[in-house]
């Protein structure tokens, strides 16, 4: 017979744990779905997992893009430990690098230093900012900020639709929409010749190490998590709340901004229409998957990001659409919240014939 | 261009048309929200209802399959979500998050082999009525059954919910899950097949797309439809016949889109792509200010996770 109880305390040794279950299920179950489309499960897996980061340039290649993932994911872990739902990264990244990118755009024939800190600047700003409209309505007019911070992804999507459709479109790009290539000073600097691994790096490592310092180490830490663990606590301490919200926004916005605008300045150095691959959002399975934990989500970011990579491998080798790293990333999401449940609870195996002794 | 008045008509015939995926699924998440469960998984489960309904087109050879078994595996997907949230208890945003990242990738790799097939023509009716009577022609006659459907859904779930004991159990899982609980309601159970309702209703939406109104596979061809579908739910504050009200002007914003492409309108198409997700802002911003209005519909436990101890 099985019983389940509820736990007291979640046990931190499996908080920590889990994650690594819902990696290891994520893998059997993409196996069987490789199974299934008629591939040899093993050697599908090893182009998905093995073949991407087997070489220098696969690894560089596995940084780039656990780059923005990470970046989004922290600032992400500032809103949701303090339960605020913002799942409109993507629309903040995507403002970000609209506004970096107007500044760099500004500068195209020119070069100078203060160049790349000023595009840095407006793309964090941007983002930023975007932040800030869901957590006002929230604060001040008590609108749900799920919906609010969703609707503002598409209604970004479209702004940078129409900026390099239009207005700021290439003059000498014949009508493709794009706009002007950006100047070298707006670029980031590489870190080895020949490979695309950029010093944006070194922005979501500051990040990661400056997370920690405030939600640890800081009074807006604290008040961080204990308005996520219970918000009448919180109250009662005499906390702002409103402030609070606010300041997690901003901090969310401004990474997402950050991790656009290192996109932008990075592998693509001009804005179009695809400067993301969905990395706002799926910065959110990051986010869970690193348990909101500043290191935990540079473990999680890559992991995520290595699925972005096999995904391109596969399609090359096994000829599958590149849409299949989402069929990886909603797994580990299922999977990693499925798991949750044993955090919760105490699934216990009782032995029947003992427990009729007894009684 | 002339605005003749049978232009006119066949406009309105097209507005119809391509509000027919919103209605559909918007009506399935109304029904799911209203029990008090977030499912912002309608992207996917409509991707997944696109490729199903495609698929089983192209094997059987059969339309009417086609079309339950689209309805089918929304139900198939919603179930993940159904068990996930329900029976484990995970968050509900996060849950539909993962459901629409998904499915969009599930239908993408089962879609592989039905890129570039034809599809097939699906009938319709009163076909020579259309030809025959000048603006209320296209309007009213022409459409797939599945188009008369999807504008009669609206009025039965209002019906159902405000005059079916059925109806009431559902607000009341949604609104207060407790009090209906210790009425001897089994809550979870309730919403389960809220769910899966839900799946069912965006799973035909999808195949509306793929079997009629463009009658093909594309990778990723629902294209946000399921996201301006949950914006839609909210934009007409969660009652049935406004969501009607409100897929016809979403819908009438892309008609308009195509047709104000074609006569050079200086207005960016961007902008009016854009209208149905500021006015979702908008709308949100005011029934959430006036506590009376947001307590009209809304369904009080939208999101939260029921647990009862055994």
């Amino acid at each position: 017979m099985i019983k389940i109880e509820k736990r007291n305390d979640v046990p931190m040794t499996l908080y920590f744990f889990t994650p690594f279950i819902a990696i290891i299920l994520t893998i059997l179950g993409g196996g069987i779905i490789f199974y299934i489309l008629g591939f040899n499960p093993i050697e599908a897996l090893k182009f998905y997992f093995i073949t991407p980061i087997s070489n220098l340039y696969g690894l560089s290649e596995l940084l780039l893009k656990a780059t923005p993932l990470c970046l989004i994911a922290i600032g992400l872990s500032f809103c949701f430990k303090s339960n605020n739902w913002n799942i409109g990264a993507e629309g903040q990244l995507t403002f970000g690098a609209i506004v970096g990118g107007g500044v760099a755009l500004l500068f195209y024939n020119q070069e100078g230093f203060y160049i790349l800190p000023l595009v840095i600047l407006a793309g964090a700003i941007g983002g930023m900012i975007f932040a800030l409209i869901p957590a006002i309505l929230k604060t001040y007019f008590n609108t749900n900020e799920i919906l609010v911070s969703l609707m503002l992804v598409y209604v970004s999507k479209l702004l940078l639709d129409y900026l390099v459709v239009g207005p700021w479109s290439n003059p000498e790009g014949f009508n493709f929409p794009e706009t002007r290539q950006f100047s070298n000073s707006s670029r980031m600097p590489l870190l080895f010749e020949g490979l695309r691994i950029h010093a944006g790096i070194f922005l979501a490592l500051a990040a990661v190490m400056l997370s920690w310092f405030i939600l640890y180490k800081t009074y807006l830490g604290f008040q961080i998590k204990v308005s996520g663990l219970s918000l009448k606590t919180a109250k009662y301490a005499g906390f702002k709340g409103k402030t609070m919200i606010l300041v997690v926004f901003m901090i969310s916005g401004a990474c997402a901004g950050l991790a656009g605008v290192g996109e932008i300045t990075g592998p693509i150095g001009q804005l179009h229409r695809m400067i993301s691959p969905d990395y706002g959002f799926t910065a959110i399975i990051v986010a869970f998957l690193g348990r909101l934990n500043p290191f935990g989500i540079i473990f999680a970011s890559l992991v995520v990001a290595l699925t972005y990579l096999g995904a391109e491998t596969a399609q090359i080798f096994l000829q599958i659409p590149k849409y299949t790293g989402q069929v990886f990333q909603g797994m580990i999401l299922f999977f990693l919240l499925a798991s949750d449940y044993l955090l919760f609870f105490k699934v216990k195996i009782l032995n029947l014939k003992k427990n009729e002794l007894r009684h | 261009m002339s605005l003749d008045i049978s232009f006119i008509g066949i406009l309105i015939g097209s507005i119809m048309a391509s509000s027919v995926p919103l209605i559909l699924a918007a009506s399935g998440e109304l029904i799911t929200e209203r029990s008090g469960v977030l499912n912002l998984g309608v992207e996917g489960m409509m991707i997944i209802g696109a490729i199903s309904g495609f698929a089983l087109m192209v094997i059987t050879d059969n339309l009417f399959i086609a079309i339950v078994g689209s309805m089918f595996s929304g139900v198939i997907i919603s179930l993940i979500f159904g068990f996930l949230t329900q029976s484990l208890l995970t968050n509900h945003v996060a849950t539909g998050l993962a459901l629409t990242i998904f499915g969009i990738g599930l239908s993408a790799m089962l879609g592989k082999n039905f890129v570039g097939i034809p599809g097939k023509e699906f009938p319709i009716l009163f076909s020579s009525l259309r030809e025959s009577i000048p603006f209320f022609g296209p309007i009213l006659f022409g459409h797939s059954i599945v188009l008369y459907f999807a504008f009669a859904l609206p009025f039965l779930t209002n019906y159902f919910l405000k005059k079916t004991k059925l109806g009431l159990v559902v607000r009341a899982v949604g609104d207060s899950p407790v009090s209906a609980s210790n009425q001897g309601i089994n809550v979870i159970t309730v919403r389960y097949c809220c769910i899966l309702y839900g799946g069912a209703m965006c799973g035909l939406a999808g195949a509306y797309l793929s079997l009629i109104y463009t009658p093909q596979w594309i990778e990723n061809m629902t294209a946000g439809r399921g996201w301006i579908a949950l914006a839609l739910v909210v934009f007409a504050t969660w009652s049935p016949i406004k969501v009607l009200i409100g897929a016809l002007i979403f819908g009438g914003i892309t008609i308009l889109q195509l047709h104000m492409q074609a006569i050079g309108f200086r207005i960016p198409v961007q902008f009016l792509s854009a209208l149905p997700y500021l006015m979702t802002i908008i709308v949100l911003v005011v029934i959430s200010r006036d506590s009376r209005k947001i307590k009209l519909n809304t369904p009080t436990s939208l999101g939260r996770i029921f647990y009862k101890e055994k």
